[in-house]
């Protein structure tokens, strides 16, 4: 890899949500990925910063740049998620009530990712921790 | 149509008439689930929604969207407003409901 950014997100932050998907954008348009790959790697990149926010007890989104494809990895600390499953349903979220009156917790956000990305990868235990690698073909 | 044509329209008003208003509005999208809005909108639409906190604007930023469009005028924080300066995204406020802010899009041809 020839360029990597890493950003902290803390849980229950949504008024700097969305910064470091910002950025990522901003860093792949300076290094001149087309507007398709940059798109989705936007989608993807503030579904996991929201995620982070909405369900983790605070996390990191790690962007690697290589020659043929960019890797966004989005992990935690916990709480981590029982049935990972489930979780991919489209639709299906455990967010309160409050975040869904924000207009997050419509249960897409995961399904999101995962369309988005060329390859999609979770891993979940409770109590530890959860981590979503996506490659991005450029 | 550009936004700036839209807000020829009396009903129409920039919230934050710092930004460009010089942008096309190529297609109109309403939405007030972002996952649902992230998913589906598209770059150049203008996007109703109701919701009005600061992360519609990363939204519309992500997505290169030409401007956001509040209607009933439901009331827009203030920390909406700043974020929507710096990335330079037009918030603007009706008192049209959004199928009327579709009719009005549809009528000039968006």
């Amino acid at each position: 890899m020839s360029y990597e950014l890493v950003f902290d997100v803390k849980r229950g932050d949504f008024d700097t949500a969305g910064e470091a998907s910002r950025k990522i954008k901003r860093t792949l348009q300076q290094l001149g990925v087309s507007n398709k790959v940059i798109r989705k790697v936007s989608i993807a990149g503030y579904e996991g910063e929201m995620n982070l926010a909405i369900h983790s007890s605070g996390g990191k989104i790690i962007l690697e740049v290589g020659e043929e494809e960019l890797v966004l990895t989005i992990e935690d600390t916990g709480p981590g998620i029982a049935n990972i499953d489930l979780a991919m349903t489209a639709g299906w979220s455990t967010a309160g009530d409050e975040v869904r009156q924000m207009g997050f917790g419509a249960g897409m956000g995961l399904p999101n990712m995962k369309n988005n990305a060329d390859n999609f990868q979770i891993s979940s235990k409770i109590g530890e921790g959860t981590k979503i690698v996506m490659k991005f073909l450029v | 149509m550009k936004v700036s044509e839209l807000l020829e329209n009396k009903e129409f008003k920039c919230l934050n008439p710092q930004v460009g208003v010089e942008g096309v509005i190529k297609s109109g999208y309403v939405g007030d689930l972002l996952s649902w809005v992230m998913a589906n909108g598209s770059p150049g639409c203008a996007w109703v929604t109701i919701q009005t906190h600061v992360n519609i604007i990363a939204v519309a930023t992500l997505l290169d969207m030409s401007c956001v469009i509040i209607p009933e005028g439901a009331e827009v924080e203030e920390s909406t407003l700043e974020r929507a300066i710096i990335e330079d995204i037009p918030v603007i406020t009706t008192g049209l409901n959004a199928y009327q802010v579709c009719k009005v899009l549809g009528n000039a041809g968006v």
